[in-house]
Protein backbone atom coordinates (compact mmCIF):
# COMPACT_ATOMS: atom_id res chain seq x y z
CA UNK A 1 0.00 0.00 0.00
CA UNK A 2 1.84 3.29 -1.01
CA UNK A 3 1.79 6.38 1.35
CA UNK A 4 -1.18 8.52 -0.40
CA UNK A 5 -3.32 5.50 -0.12
CA UNK A 6 -2.73 5.48 3.53
CA UNK A 7 -4.04 9.42 4.28
CA UNK A 8 -7.50 8.50 5.80
CA UNK A 9 -10.56 10.09 3.90
CA UNK A 10 -12.42 11.35 6.99
CA UNK A 11 -11.19 11.53 10.61
CA UNK A 12 -14.76 11.18 11.53
CA UNK A 13 -16.57 9.52 8.52
CA UNK A 14 -20.26 10.32 10.01
CA UNK A 15 -19.91 13.89 11.40
CA UNK A 16 -17.59 15.06 8.77
CA UNK A 17 -19.39 13.91 5.54
CA UNK A 18 -22.22 15.40 6.82
CA UNK A 19 -20.73 19.14 7.78
CA UNK A 20 -19.07 18.19 3.96
CA UNK A 21 -22.67 17.38 2.87
CA UNK A 22 -24.75 20.53 4.52
CA UNK A 23 -21.47 22.77 3.18
CA UNK A 24 -22.14 21.80 -0.42
CA UNK A 25 -26.17 22.07 0.29
CA UNK A 26 -25.87 24.96 1.39
CA UNK A 27 -23.67 26.39 -1.54
CA UNK A 28 -26.36 24.64 -3.89
CA UNK A 29 -28.92 25.77 -2.77
CA UNK A 30 -27.86 29.21 -2.71
CA UNK A 31 -25.76 29.58 -6.12
CA UNK A 32 -22.31 31.96 -5.53
CA UNK A 33 -21.97 31.52 -1.96
CA UNK A 34 -18.90 30.24 -0.50
CA UNK A 35 -19.41 27.52 2.33
CA UNK A 36 -16.45 26.41 4.39
CA UNK A 37 -15.97 22.09 5.21
CA UNK A 38 -14.15 23.07 8.15
CA UNK A 39 -10.13 22.32 9.01
CA UNK A 40 -8.99 18.58 9.56
CA UNK A 41 -9.36 17.50 6.45
CA UNK A 42 -6.55 15.84 4.94
CA UNK A 43 -5.98 14.72 1.04
CA UNK A 44 -3.63 13.32 -1.11
CA UNK A 45 -2.04 15.73 -3.59
CA UNK A 46 -3.20 16.52 -6.18
CA UNK A 47 -6.46 16.38 -4.83
CA UNK A 48 -7.71 19.80 -2.41
CA UNK A 49 -8.74 19.04 0.61
CA UNK A 50 -12.60 20.03 -0.36
CA UNK A 51 -12.62 18.32 -3.62
CA UNK A 52 -11.49 14.87 -1.85
CA UNK A 53 -14.42 15.50 1.15
CA UNK A 54 -16.93 16.28 -1.79
CA UNK A 55 -15.74 12.92 -3.26
CA UNK A 56 -16.01 10.79 -0.28
CA UNK A 57 -18.96 12.19 0.80
CA UNK A 58 -20.97 11.62 -2.59
CA UNK A 59 -19.26 8.82 -4.97
CA UNK A 60 -19.17 5.04 -3.56
CA UNK A 61 -19.74 1.53 -5.39
CA UNK A 62 -22.84 2.58 -6.90
CA UNK A 63 -21.45 5.84 -8.94
CA UNK A 64 -19.27 6.29 -11.58
CA UNK A 65 -15.83 8.45 -11.61
CA UNK A 66 -13.64 9.98 -13.63
CA UNK A 67 -10.84 11.58 -12.85
CA UNK A 68 -9.10 13.85 -15.28
CA UNK A 69 -5.56 13.72 -16.28
CA UNK A 70 -4.00 16.31 -13.67
CA UNK A 71 -6.02 14.57 -11.07
CA UNK A 72 -4.85 10.53 -12.31
CA UNK A 73 -2.75 10.32 -9.22
CA UNK A 74 -5.88 10.13 -6.98
CA UNK A 75 -7.27 7.54 -8.53
CA UNK A 76 -6.22 4.39 -6.32
CA UNK A 77 -7.07 7.04 -2.73
CA UNK A 78 -10.33 7.37 -4.20
CA UNK A 79 -11.35 4.21 -5.05
CA UNK A 80 -9.59 2.72 -2.12
CA UNK A 81 -11.56 5.10 0.12
CA UNK A 82 -14.53 5.20 -1.62
CA UNK A 83 -15.05 1.98 -3.82
CA UNK A 84 -15.87 4.27 -6.77
CA UNK A 85 -16.16 2.86 -10.14
CA UNK A 86 -13.36 4.66 -12.15
CA UNK A 87 -14.13 5.46 -15.50
CA UNK A 88 -11.73 6.62 -18.49
CA UNK A 89 -14.47 8.65 -20.51
CA UNK A 90 -15.89 11.41 -18.34
CA UNK A 91 -18.71 11.35 -20.96
CA UNK A 92 -20.42 8.47 -19.50
CA UNK A 93 -19.60 9.27 -15.59
CA UNK A 94 -21.82 10.70 -13.00
CA UNK A 95 -19.17 12.57 -11.57
CA UNK A 96 -16.35 13.94 -12.97
CA UNK A 97 -13.14 15.12 -11.04
CA UNK A 98 -11.03 17.42 -12.86
CA UNK A 99 -8.98 20.60 -12.67
CA UNK A 100 -9.61 21.96 -15.88
CA UNK A 101 -13.45 22.58 -17.13
CA UNK A 102 -14.03 19.74 -19.13
CA UNK A 103 -16.47 20.96 -22.60
CA UNK A 104 -19.83 21.00 -20.44
CA UNK A 105 -21.66 19.89 -23.71
CA UNK A 106 -19.98 16.44 -23.76
CA UNK A 107 -21.02 15.40 -20.37
CA UNK A 108 -24.42 13.59 -19.75
CA UNK A 109 -26.84 16.21 -19.31
CA UNK A 110 -29.63 13.40 -18.35
CA UNK A 111 -33.07 13.21 -20.10
CA UNK A 112 -36.04 15.45 -19.90
CA UNK A 113 -37.87 12.53 -18.17
CA UNK A 114 -34.88 11.76 -15.61
CA UNK A 115 -32.71 14.97 -15.36
CA UNK A 116 -31.84 13.83 -12.19
CA UNK A 117 -29.50 11.70 -13.96
CA UNK A 118 -27.14 14.31 -14.87
CA UNK A 119 -23.44 14.74 -14.43
CA UNK A 120 -22.28 16.42 -11.46
CA UNK A 121 -19.03 17.90 -12.31
CA UNK A 122 -16.45 18.92 -9.09
CA UNK A 123 -14.26 21.00 -10.66
CA UNK A 124 -10.71 22.26 -8.45
CA UNK A 125 -10.22 25.81 -9.36
CA UNK A 126 -7.33 28.04 -8.18
CA UNK A 127 -9.02 30.36 -6.13
CA UNK A 128 -12.35 32.52 -5.03
CA UNK A 129 -12.46 36.44 -5.10
CA UNK A 130 -9.96 36.87 -7.53
CA UNK A 131 -9.74 36.54 -11.15
CA UNK A 132 -12.99 36.93 -13.50
CA UNK A 133 -16.33 37.96 -11.81
CA UNK A 134 -19.79 36.32 -12.48
CA UNK A 135 -22.99 37.88 -11.69
CA UNK A 136 -25.56 34.62 -11.03
CA UNK A 137 -29.46 34.88 -10.84
CA UNK A 138 -32.32 32.38 -10.63
CA UNK A 139 -33.93 29.76 -7.64
CA UNK A 140 -32.10 30.63 -4.15
CA UNK A 141 -30.66 34.00 -5.04
CA UNK A 142 -32.80 36.74 -3.64
CA UNK A 143 -30.73 39.00 -5.51
CA UNK A 144 -27.97 38.20 -8.21
CA UNK A 145 -24.91 37.27 -6.21
CA UNK A 146 -21.48 37.90 -7.73
CA UNK A 147 -18.56 35.17 -7.49
CA UNK A 148 -15.29 35.50 -8.44
CA UNK A 149 -13.68 32.44 -9.66
CA UNK A 150 -9.89 32.16 -11.07
CA UNK A 151 -9.15 29.16 -13.45
CA UNK A 152 -11.94 28.85 -15.24
CA UNK A 153 -11.96 29.08 -19.25
CA UNK A 154 -12.45 31.84 -21.42
CA UNK A 155 -16.00 31.83 -22.68
CA UNK A 156 -17.41 30.06 -19.53
CA UNK A 157 -20.35 32.06 -19.46
CA UNK A 158 -21.22 31.53 -22.98
CA UNK A 159 -20.58 27.74 -22.22
CA UNK A 160 -22.56 27.93 -19.34
CA UNK A 161 -25.56 29.73 -20.44
CA UNK A 162 -25.78 26.90 -23.15
CA UNK A 163 -25.87 24.29 -20.13
CA UNK A 164 -28.55 26.80 -18.44
CA UNK A 165 -30.51 26.88 -21.80
CA UNK A 166 -31.06 23.64 -21.95
CA UNK A 167 -32.96 22.71 -18.46
CA UNK A 168 -34.44 20.79 -17.23
CA UNK A 169 -31.50 18.85 -18.42
CA UNK A 170 -27.72 19.81 -17.37
CA UNK A 171 -25.04 20.15 -15.46
CA UNK A 172 -24.21 20.80 -11.84
CA UNK A 173 -20.83 21.92 -11.09
CA UNK A 174 -19.47 22.26 -7.19
CA UNK A 175 -16.07 24.29 -7.53
CA UNK A 176 -13.71 23.40 -4.39
CA UNK A 177 -10.91 25.54 -3.23
CA UNK A 178 -8.89 24.75 -0.36
CA UNK A 179 -11.29 23.49 2.26
CA UNK A 180 -13.98 26.16 0.64
CA UNK A 181 -16.85 24.72 -2.18
CA UNK A 182 -19.50 26.91 -4.08
CA UNK A 183 -21.69 25.35 -6.60
CA UNK A 184 -23.41 25.85 -10.06
CA UNK A 185 -27.07 24.48 -9.84
CA UNK A 186 -27.89 23.73 -13.42
CA UNK A 187 -31.05 26.28 -13.10
CA UNK A 188 -28.97 29.65 -12.68
CA UNK A 189 -28.32 31.76 -15.51
CA UNK A 190 -24.35 33.43 -15.23
CA UNK A 191 -23.29 36.49 -16.90
CA UNK A 192 -19.65 37.13 -17.18
CA UNK A 193 -18.93 40.91 -15.58
CA UNK B 1 -27.93 5.23 20.46
CA UNK B 2 -25.92 1.93 20.54
CA UNK B 3 -25.84 -0.64 17.64
CA UNK B 4 -27.23 2.11 14.92
CA UNK B 5 -25.56 4.44 13.34
CA UNK B 6 -25.67 8.06 14.15
CA UNK B 7 -29.61 9.84 12.88
CA UNK B 8 -30.52 5.40 12.14
CA UNK B 9 -29.35 5.26 8.98
CA UNK B 10 -26.69 3.52 7.66
CA UNK B 11 -24.25 6.06 5.40
CA UNK B 12 -24.58 4.43 2.13
CA UNK B 13 -28.08 5.18 2.21
CA UNK B 14 -27.52 8.81 3.60
CA UNK B 15 -24.86 9.52 0.53
CA UNK B 16 -27.79 8.40 -1.75
CA UNK B 17 -30.39 9.86 -0.41
CA UNK B 18 -27.53 12.88 -0.27
CA UNK B 19 -26.85 12.64 -3.87
CA UNK B 20 -31.03 12.56 -4.37
CA UNK B 21 -31.48 16.11 -2.69
CA UNK B 22 -28.25 17.76 -4.44
CA UNK B 23 -29.86 17.17 -7.94
CA UNK B 24 -33.56 17.86 -6.37
CA UNK B 25 -32.13 21.22 -5.46
CA UNK B 26 -30.78 22.02 -8.72
CA UNK B 27 -34.02 21.00 -10.40
CA UNK B 28 -36.68 22.92 -8.39
CA UNK B 29 -39.60 21.38 -8.36
CA UNK B 30 -38.60 17.78 -9.86
CA UNK B 31 -39.44 14.73 -8.24
CA UNK B 32 -36.23 12.22 -7.78
CA UNK B 33 -36.35 8.79 -7.05
CA UNK B 34 -34.46 7.61 -4.17
CA UNK B 35 -34.34 4.38 -2.76
CA UNK B 36 -36.83 4.29 0.11
CA UNK B 37 -35.56 2.39 3.42
CA UNK B 38 -37.88 0.64 5.33
CA UNK B 39 -38.08 2.25 8.64
CA UNK B 40 -38.95 1.52 12.26
CA UNK B 41 -42.45 3.07 11.92
CA UNK B 42 -45.23 2.07 8.98
CA UNK B 43 -45.71 4.07 5.89
CA UNK B 44 -47.92 7.37 5.76
CA UNK B 45 -45.94 7.72 9.25
CA UNK B 46 -43.40 10.12 7.65
CA UNK B 47 -40.75 8.13 6.34
CA UNK B 48 -39.83 9.69 3.51
CA UNK B 49 -39.68 13.20 5.66
CA UNK B 50 -37.75 11.37 8.31
CA UNK B 51 -35.11 9.62 5.84
CA UNK B 52 -34.37 13.08 4.62
CA UNK B 53 -34.00 15.02 8.21
CA UNK B 54 -31.53 11.24 9.36
CA UNK B 55 -29.51 12.57 6.03
CA UNK B 56 -29.19 16.13 6.67
CA UNK B 57 -28.96 16.25 10.47
CA UNK B 58 -25.87 16.96 11.92
CA UNK B 59 -24.82 16.69 16.27
CA UNK B 60 -25.16 20.62 16.61
CA UNK B 61 -28.77 20.83 14.92
CA UNK B 62 -31.90 21.56 16.86
CA UNK B 63 -34.84 19.66 15.63
CA UNK B 64 -38.44 21.09 15.87
CA UNK B 65 -41.27 18.31 14.45
CA UNK B 66 -45.08 19.29 13.95
CA UNK B 67 -48.24 17.36 12.96
CA UNK B 68 -50.63 19.86 11.58
CA UNK B 69 -48.88 22.62 12.74
CA UNK B 70 -49.06 20.82 16.52
CA UNK B 71 -45.64 19.79 18.76
CA UNK B 72 -47.70 17.16 21.03
CA UNK B 73 -49.43 15.18 19.20
CA UNK B 74 -48.17 11.57 18.79
CA UNK B 75 -46.81 11.88 15.16
CA UNK B 76 -45.09 14.72 16.28
CA UNK B 77 -43.84 13.23 19.62
CA UNK B 78 -42.69 10.02 18.30
CA UNK B 79 -40.08 11.36 15.24
CA UNK B 80 -38.69 14.01 17.81
CA UNK B 81 -37.99 11.15 20.52
CA UNK B 82 -36.39 8.95 17.45
CA UNK B 83 -34.20 11.45 16.90
CA UNK B 84 -33.03 12.78 20.35
CA UNK B 85 -32.95 8.78 20.65
CA UNK B 86 -30.63 7.76 17.51
CA UNK B 87 -28.90 11.01 17.22
CA UNK B 88 -28.77 12.45 20.38
CA UNK B 89 -29.76 16.06 18.67
CA UNK B 90 -31.20 19.02 20.65
CA UNK B 91 -35.04 19.35 20.29
CA UNK B 92 -37.50 22.03 20.64
CA UNK B 93 -41.49 23.08 20.26
CA UNK B 94 -39.67 26.74 19.40
CA UNK B 95 -39.98 27.97 15.62
CA UNK B 96 -37.32 30.39 16.05
CA UNK B 97 -34.89 27.56 18.02
CA UNK B 98 -35.00 25.24 15.11
CA UNK B 99 -32.39 25.02 12.29
CA UNK B 100 -34.39 22.18 11.03
CA UNK B 101 -37.98 21.97 11.07
CA UNK B 102 -39.99 18.29 10.26
CA UNK B 103 -43.58 19.05 9.53
CA UNK B 104 -46.44 16.74 8.24
CA UNK B 105 -48.95 19.20 6.65
CA UNK B 106 -48.69 22.77 7.95
CA UNK B 107 -45.87 25.70 7.38
CA UNK B 108 -45.25 27.30 10.67
CA UNK B 109 -46.72 30.97 11.18
CA UNK B 110 -43.58 32.62 12.62
CA UNK B 111 -41.64 33.50 9.23
CA UNK B 112 -38.76 30.63 8.17
CA UNK B 113 -35.18 32.41 8.06
CA UNK B 114 -32.40 31.91 6.01
CA UNK B 115 -30.31 29.53 8.18
CA UNK B 116 -33.42 26.82 8.58
CA UNK B 117 -34.76 24.13 6.68
CA UNK B 118 -38.03 22.88 6.49
CA UNK B 119 -39.10 19.31 5.63
CA UNK B 120 -42.40 17.66 4.34
CA UNK B 121 -43.52 14.66 4.53
CA UNK B 122 -45.39 13.82 1.86
CA UNK B 123 -48.20 11.40 1.40
CA UNK B 124 -48.30 11.86 -3.13
CA UNK B 125 -45.76 13.83 -4.79
CA UNK B 126 -46.93 13.62 -7.80
CA UNK B 127 -49.39 16.39 -8.74
CA UNK B 128 -51.24 14.74 -11.71
CA UNK B 129 -51.97 11.64 -9.92
CA UNK B 130 -55.30 12.43 -9.31
CA UNK B 131 -56.15 12.57 -12.64
CA UNK B 132 -53.73 10.51 -14.69
CA UNK B 133 -52.84 7.01 -13.09
CA UNK B 134 -49.83 5.85 -15.22
CA UNK B 135 -46.28 7.02 -13.63
CA UNK B 136 -44.79 6.74 -16.87
CA UNK B 137 -47.73 9.28 -18.46
CA UNK B 138 -47.45 12.07 -15.79
CA UNK B 139 -42.99 11.91 -16.37
CA UNK B 140 -44.07 12.81 -19.62
CA UNK B 141 -45.95 15.42 -18.98
CA UNK B 142 -43.59 16.93 -16.58
CA UNK B 143 -40.64 16.37 -19.16
CA UNK B 144 -42.80 18.24 -21.90
CA UNK B 145 -43.86 20.82 -19.31
CA UNK B 146 -47.49 19.68 -20.35
CA UNK B 147 -50.16 20.75 -17.64
CA UNK B 148 -53.08 21.46 -19.96
CA UNK B 149 -55.06 18.09 -17.49
CA UNK B 150 -54.36 20.25 -14.39
CA UNK B 151 -55.75 23.17 -15.60
CA UNK B 152 -58.81 21.76 -17.12
CA UNK B 153 -59.27 20.60 -13.42
CA UNK B 154 -59.45 23.55 -12.48
CA UNK B 155 -61.57 25.30 -14.92
CA UNK B 156 -64.22 22.61 -14.06
CA UNK B 157 -63.88 23.27 -11.07
CA UNK B 158 -64.71 26.94 -11.73
CA UNK B 159 -67.71 25.89 -14.25
CA UNK B 160 -69.05 23.69 -11.48
CA UNK B 161 -68.67 24.99 -8.17
CA UNK B 162 -68.08 28.88 -8.73
CA UNK B 163 -63.98 28.67 -7.33
CA UNK B 164 -61.45 25.93 -6.87
CA UNK B 165 -62.39 23.15 -4.91
CA UNK B 166 -59.03 22.19 -4.05
CA UNK B 167 -58.28 23.24 0.12
CA UNK B 168 -55.26 21.25 0.65
CA UNK B 169 -52.57 20.07 -1.57
CA UNK B 170 -53.10 23.20 -3.56
CA UNK B 171 -50.96 22.22 -6.85
CA UNK B 172 -48.09 24.82 -7.46
CA UNK B 173 -45.80 25.81 -10.13
CA UNK B 174 -41.98 25.77 -8.82
CA UNK B 175 -39.75 28.09 -10.77
CA UNK B 176 -42.21 28.78 -13.60
CA UNK B 177 -41.27 25.13 -15.39
CA UNK B 178 -42.52 22.22 -12.56
CA UNK B 179 -46.29 21.42 -11.49
CA UNK B 180 -45.26 20.53 -7.71
CA UNK B 181 -47.29 18.75 -5.15
CA UNK B 182 -46.87 21.29 -1.68
CA UNK B 183 -48.33 18.26 0.42
CA UNK B 184 -51.14 18.52 1.93
CA UNK B 185 -50.56 21.42 3.27
CA UNK B 186 -54.07 23.77 3.62
CA UNK B 187 -54.03 26.34 0.41
CA UNK B 188 -53.45 28.77 2.99
CA UNK B 189 -50.01 27.80 3.64
CA UNK B 190 -49.12 28.08 -0.05
CA UNK B 191 -48.33 31.60 -0.34
CA UNK B 192 -45.69 30.81 2.41
CA UNK B 193 -43.85 28.61 -0.24
CA UNK B 194 -43.50 31.71 -2.46
CA UNK B 195 -39.56 33.04 -2.23
CA UNK B 196 -39.46 31.28 1.26
CA UNK B 197 -35.59 32.31 2.48
CA UNK B 198 -35.39 28.74 4.65
CA UNK B 199 -34.42 25.49 2.19
CA UNK B 200 -37.38 23.19 1.56
CA UNK B 201 -37.17 19.74 0.98
CA UNK B 202 -40.08 17.28 0.47
CA UNK B 203 -39.82 13.24 1.42
CA UNK B 204 -42.14 11.14 0.01
CA UNK B 205 -41.45 7.28 1.77
CA UNK B 206 -43.89 5.09 0.28
CA UNK B 207 -43.74 6.89 -3.57
CA UNK B 208 -39.73 7.08 -3.08
CA UNK B 209 -39.40 10.52 -4.11
CA UNK B 210 -37.64 13.67 -3.13
CA UNK B 211 -37.83 16.84 -4.36
CA UNK B 212 -37.13 20.24 -3.26
CA UNK B 213 -37.70 24.02 -3.34
CA UNK B 214 -34.35 26.61 -3.27
CA UNK B 215 -34.55 29.57 -1.22
CA UNK B 216 -35.95 32.56 -3.17
CA UNK B 217 -37.58 30.42 -5.34
CA UNK B 218 -40.89 31.55 -7.42
CA UNK B 219 -43.96 28.98 -6.32
CA UNK B 220 -46.72 30.12 -7.81
CA UNK B 221 -50.54 28.81 -6.79
CA UNK B 222 -52.25 27.69 -10.27
CA UNK B 223 -55.13 29.91 -10.41
CA UNK B 224 -57.07 32.15 -13.51
CA UNK B 225 -56.65 35.77 -14.61
CA UNK B 226 -60.24 36.11 -13.48
CA UNK B 227 -60.46 33.56 -10.81
CA UNK B 228 -57.14 34.34 -8.78
CA UNK B 229 -55.92 32.01 -6.11
CA UNK B 230 -57.42 33.00 -2.90
CA UNK B 231 -55.72 31.46 0.69
CA UNK B 232 -59.13 30.60 2.83
CA UNK B 233 -59.41 30.82 6.26
CA UNK B 234 -62.12 30.29 8.82
CA UNK B 235 -63.18 33.48 9.17
CA UNK B 236 -62.78 33.17 13.40
CA UNK B 237 -60.44 34.79 16.08
CA UNK B 238 -58.44 32.09 17.91
CA UNK B 239 -60.37 31.33 20.76
CA UNK B 240 -57.35 31.24 22.98
CA UNK B 241 -55.22 33.78 21.79
CA UNK B 242 -57.08 35.97 19.72
CA UNK B 243 -55.18 35.68 16.56
CA UNK B 244 -57.44 36.36 13.48
CA UNK B 245 -54.71 35.98 10.45
CA UNK B 246 -53.63 32.38 11.04
CA UNK B 247 -54.83 28.74 10.11
CA UNK B 248 -57.46 27.48 12.51
CA UNK B 249 -58.52 23.97 13.81
CA UNK B 250 -61.92 23.49 14.50
CA UNK B 251 -62.53 21.43 17.80
CA UNK B 252 -65.12 20.20 19.25
CA UNK B 253 -65.29 20.70 22.82
CA UNK B 254 -69.21 18.95 24.31
CA UNK B 255 -71.64 17.25 23.99
CA UNK B 256 -73.69 20.01 22.47
CA UNK B 257 -72.05 20.70 19.61
CA UNK B 258 -70.05 23.72 20.75
CA UNK B 259 -67.31 24.31 19.42
CA UNK B 260 -63.68 26.08 19.47
CA UNK B 261 -61.31 27.80 16.76
CA UNK B 262 -57.90 27.35 18.08
CA UNK B 263 -54.70 28.36 16.36
CA UNK B 264 -53.57 24.90 14.39
CA UNK B 265 -49.73 26.38 15.24
CA UNK B 266 -49.29 25.18 18.92
CA UNK B 267 -45.90 27.26 19.03
CA UNK B 268 -46.89 30.21 17.03
CA UNK B 269 -50.58 30.71 20.07
CA UNK B 270 -48.30 29.90 22.88
CA UNK B 271 -45.97 32.85 22.36
CA UNK B 272 -48.58 35.07 21.83
CA UNK B 273 -50.12 34.05 24.62
CA UNK B 274 -47.30 34.23 26.21
CA UNK B 275 -46.90 37.93 25.21
CA UNK B 276 -49.99 38.63 26.69
CA UNK B 277 -52.84 37.98 23.92
CA UNK B 278 -55.96 36.24 24.69
CA UNK B 279 -58.90 34.95 23.09
CA UNK B 280 -63.01 34.94 23.81
CA UNK B 281 -62.18 31.44 25.18
CA UNK B 282 -59.12 31.31 27.54
CA UNK B 283 -59.63 30.36 30.88
CA UNK B 284 -58.59 32.30 33.65
CA UNK B 285 -56.05 29.64 34.85
CA UNK B 286 -54.74 29.10 31.13
CA UNK B 287 -53.74 33.00 31.30
CA UNK B 288 -51.04 32.11 33.79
Amino acid sequence: MSDAIAIPGFADPVADSQRAFRAVLDAMARPGRIADLGEGLRAPAPLDPATAAVALMLADQETTVALDGALRDAAPWLSFHAGVTLVDDPTRAQFVIASICPDLGSLDAGTDEQPETSATLILQVPGFGAGPGYRLSGPGLENPAILHVQGLPDGFAAAWQANHARYPRGIDVILCVGNRVAALPRSVSVEQL
Amino acid sequence: MEGYNFAYLDEQTKRMIRRAILKAVAVPGHQVPFGSREMPLPYGWGTGGIQVTASILGADDTLKVIDQGADDTTNAVSIRRFFARTAGVRTTTRTAEATVIQTRHRVPETPLREDQIIVYQVPQPEPLSRLEPSRVQTKIMHALGEYGLMHVKLYEDVARYGQVSISYDYPVMVNGRHLMAPSPIPAFDNPKLDRMPALQLFGAGREKRIYAVPPFTSVRSLDFDDHPFRAIRAPHACGLCGATDCYLDEVVVDDRGKRLFVCSDTDHCATRREAGHSGADSLPEAAE
